[in-house]
């Protein structure tokens, strides 16, 4: 069996507010992240799962339950900076997370707070850069560059830090398709090539369904989980928690509803179509 | 039929005269009809953006001519204002535009700019509200304290308000999940029918535009590439994926069928026209 | 939009001997320059300042063009302080009066100096901001105030906030340029009107403006907590700000033509 490199165990989550009134955002959640893989949770807006992911680096703390990070509870103030440099953490907006004017020196922000030697550092920051593919850019000024490339750069920000898992709460969500299209590619790149785990939050069907696990997440609880393939046959299931399947799914759903048999399963365009391939060639051999 | 809003041979070039300077548009030749429900795709920096900000006057064209009901925009300095109010436009991500103490205030801040008596402004505040689905008891709530989606709710509002006859809307459902989408897509519909409006949607989702709009305009590098119905925009796919634009996921799993040499006939690009179409083809084959 | 071609202090990257100085050799070189510059009092003086300037310009190949550009902010202080200069510079040579102004000749001389070396000023300070990337320029403020540190002074904190704040200059001038367009998309009129109802007019950008600030603000404090940041204590450096020969050449050069103003500014020259 894979280690895990994050245990949620049955983590319960509520807000103080002004009125002193707790909504509860996260309802007893149980999660084991193995190391080297690439989860998505999926869920509504509003279902938990950013504040989920902000519990994987310390942001957050439960009200109860607890996480533990390679063994460290989050809890642990001492384990702080070995968390936050196990755990890297990649948000929506990537405006928001670029501290300095030149990338490069944005990228070396991490590791000079961890207090890295300058020819390492150097090191790091080249290497990031290469990995999100924008070595090139490295003298640029971030506020000059696209949406997607900015998001790139704070990515390679964490991964500057060497840290085995990231966690990335809705990175593309304020992307245009071609930027989506190239932070994604970052992220698989990263856990296939370089063994990173990877933790992405998502509401876009078609992101998750590239991820080896998929966890949903409905009013603070895990409602499924498994591989994208098994998760989205249940095509109702998803629905009635506000979410929708990849288009592909959906047809081949509706296709069954009529009384056709096609799988459910096939996911990809190329296995979609070759789904139906068979279905018209069964067809026609009827005849 | 009339257009109600076109350009004519639009440009613009942004910081003309300094080493920086860069044409947006080129002799762009736009055309938007009443009632009509139309789409415009692009990459970012495809000059979408410039294009949209001149439809209602915020930018002034370098040159060429912009025509709401036939009267160039920039007469006069009035006409120029009337149009912002007729020609309505709703930025991405409107709800951190938001300042007002109430949601009503704030839904209100278009109507009063016109000018409009008390009775008119409560009028279309009352009913912009109501298309947008936002219940009586929160027009008196601060918008800071709704959440993202309804935010955004009342910043549509806030431009519905106004009544125009066109709507513009740069990316209305940006950062939304499926739910949130669906609900304000109807949103608008509502307003479309009822109004009889035209609208002009910016989105970068081809499964929307797919299931929304009438007509697609495509605008890459300044001008427009492709235009007509979702249908004949889609049969385009190389161009479009070379312009760094997809084609909905449909219209490539049967761009592939076809590829495999079954060919189901071609401009299926919604899940319910590809439906249609296996269904059709299985009668057919089982009939024959 | 002007919004977008404001310049002002935006760093252009580059290889230049001015690039590569150390920013504290920069920020000393210029606060030399700045005394210098307060030292000249003659045409003879005020030549070596601009030649000195004019050298610095052309050695760290930033266009001429970018900081002439830089200027335009500041042309009605220029004004301001040359009308003042000129009418109120009492003198012998009386040039000519008008009602209850004299003009002298010291005060065309005092007008005409005092906007050249506002302008020099300026543009040796917008010559360290366009070659300094702000973090080494922060990097280097901290290490010359470093010694304020005994005395409880927050150096690494007001350092870090300053670099930020250069960070996010861009990005704020952006957004309220899209705020701006938003609101007049719904009527606002930010051009007309008299003072009061040009403040009002404000209201609708002020408001979202600081909260996105605020928004932003927590955002980014969170990202930094996320990359480990906890204050100056135990942070190493990218790049490691060390003197070189180059440096020392600088510096010396600079007090050399400083004393030489001095000296001849001294000596009624």
């Amino acid at each position: 069996m894979e280690k895990s490199i994050i245990n949620v165990e049955d983590v319960r989550f509520s807000y103080i507010t002004a009125e002193g009134v707790a909504p509860i955002v996260l309802d007893g959640v149980t999660l084991d992240i193995e190391e080297g893989s690439f989860v998505a949770v999926l869920g509504h807006n509003g279902s938990g799962k950013s504040t989920l992911a902000k519990h994987m680096n310390a942001i957050l703390l439960p009200t109860g339950g607890k996480v533990y990070v390679d063994g460290m509870d989050t809890a642990d103030e001492d384990k702080l900076l070995d968390i936050r440099r196990t755990v890297g953490m990649v948000f929506q907006n990537p405006d928001n997370q670029i501290v300095a004017n030149v990338v490069e020196e944005d990228v070396a922000f991490a590791p000079e707070n961890l207090g890295v030697p300058p020819e390492e550092i150097r090191r790091r920051v080249d290497d990031a850069l290469k990995a999100v593919g924008m070595y090139q850019y490295r003298e640029h000024a971030p506020h000059l560059l696209s949406g997607g490339q900015k998001q790139r750069i704070a990515i390679a920000g964490v991964i500057a830090m060497e840290p085995r898992c990231i966690v990335l709460d809705e990175p593309t969500a304020m992307l245009d398709p071609i930027g989506r299209a190239d932070v994604l590619r970052t992220i698989k790149t990263l856990n296939r090539e370089r063994g990173v785990t990877v933790v992405l939050i998502t509401h876009h069907m078609d992101e998750a369904a590239q991820a080896d696990r998929l966890v949903v997440m409905a009013k603070g609880r895990v409602v499924a989980d498994g591989a994208p393939k098994e998760v989205f046959q249940d095509v109702e299931g998803l629905k009635s928690v506000g979410l929708t399947v990849p288009d592909t799914t959906e047809l081949l759903w509706e296709l069954r509803r009529e009384g056709l048999d096609v799988p459910l399963d096939a996911l990809s365009d190329e296995e979609c179509a070759q789904a139906l391939k068979e279905l018209l060639c069964r067809v026609k051999s009827k005849e | 039929m009339e257009a109600i809003l076109e350009t004519k041979k639009l440009s613009h070039i942004y910081s003309a005269g300094t080493p920086f300077e860069r044409a947006a548009l080129a002799d762009v030749d736009f055309a938007a009809y009443p009632g009509e429900y139309l789409g415009i795709i692009g990459h970012t920096g495809s000059g979408k953006s410039t294009l949209i900000q001149h439809l209602n006057g915020l930018l002034k064209p370098t040159s060429g001519q912009v025509l709401f009901q036939g009267t160039d925009i920039w007469t006069d300095l009035k006409t120029t204002r009337r149009t912002r109010f007729q020609v309505g436009l709703v930025f991405q991500y409107p709800e951190y535009q938001l300042f007002e103490e109430t949601v009503y205030k704030d839904i209100s801040f278009g109507p009063r700019n016109m000018g409009l008596d008390e009775k008119e402004v409560d009028r279309r505040v009352r009913s912009a509200a109501y298309f947008v689905g936002l219940r009586d008891d929160q027009l008196g709530q601060s918008p800071f304290e709704l959440s993202g989606g309804q935010k955004r709710r009342v910043a549509i509002a806030g431009v519905i308000a106004m009544e125009p006859k066109v709507l513009i809307l740069d990316e209305p459902t940006a950062g939304l999940d499926p739910v949130g989408t669906e609900s304000i897509l109807s949103n608008i519909r509502a307003y479309h029918k009822a109004q009889n409006a035209t609208i002009i949607m910016v989105s970068h989702s081809m499964e929307e535009m797919a299931r929304t709009v009438d007509r697609l305009v495509v605008v890459n590098d300044g001008t427009i590439a492709l235009e007509g119905a979702p249908s004949q925009v889609f049969q385009h796919g190389q161009e479009l994926e070379d312009m760094g634009l997809g084609i909905p996921q449909m219209t490539r799993v049967f761009n592939r069928l076809k590829a495999m040499g079954v060919d189901v006939g071609s401009s299926v690009y919604t899940v319910e026209q590809a439906k249609r179409a296996i269904l059709d083809a299985v009668a057919k084959k089982g009939v024959g | 939009m002007a919004l977008k071609d404001i310049t002002l202090g935006q760093y252009f990257p580059g290889h230049s001997l001015v690039h590569r100085l150390d920013p504290r050799t920069k920020i000393l070189a210029v606060v030399i320059y700045i005394v210098a510059l307060f030292l000249a009092k003659s045409f003879v003086t005020y030549a070596i300042m601009f030649a000195l300037l004019a050298l610095s310009v052309k050695v760290s190949t930033v266009p001429v063009k970018s900081l002439v550009r830089g200027m335009k902010p500041v042309v009605f202080i220029l004004i301001f302080t040359a009308v003042l200069n000129l009418f109120y510079t009492p003198g012998e040579h009386v040039l000519f009066q008008v009602w209850i102004l004299t003009v002298t000749l010291e005060g065309v001389q005092n007008a005409f100096f005092m906007v050249i070396r506002i302008l020099m000023l300026i543009a040796g300070t917008f010559l360290l901001t366009y070659t300094t990337s702000p973090i080494l320029l922060t990097d280097g403020l901290e290490s010359l105030l470093g010694p304020l540190k005994k005395i409880k002074v927050p150096v690494h904190e007001l350092a870090m906030m300053m670099s930020i704040a250069l960070r996010f200059i861009p990005t704020l001038i952006e957004e309220t340029d899209k705020i701006m367009s938003a609101q007049r998309a719904r009527g606002a009129d930010f051009e007309s009107g008299n003072l009061v109802q040009r403040a009002k007019a404000l209201i609708p950008l002020l408001v979202p403006l600081f909260i996105s600030a605020f928004r932003r603000a927590e955002e980014l404090a969170v990202a930094m907590e996320c990359r480990c940041y906890h204050g100056g204590e135990g942070r190493t450096r990218l790049r490691q700000l060390k003197y070189a020969g180059k440096d020392w050449a600088v510096l010396v050069f600079f007090l050399v033509i400083a004393v030489l103003v001095g000296v001849l500014g001294h000596f009624g020259l």
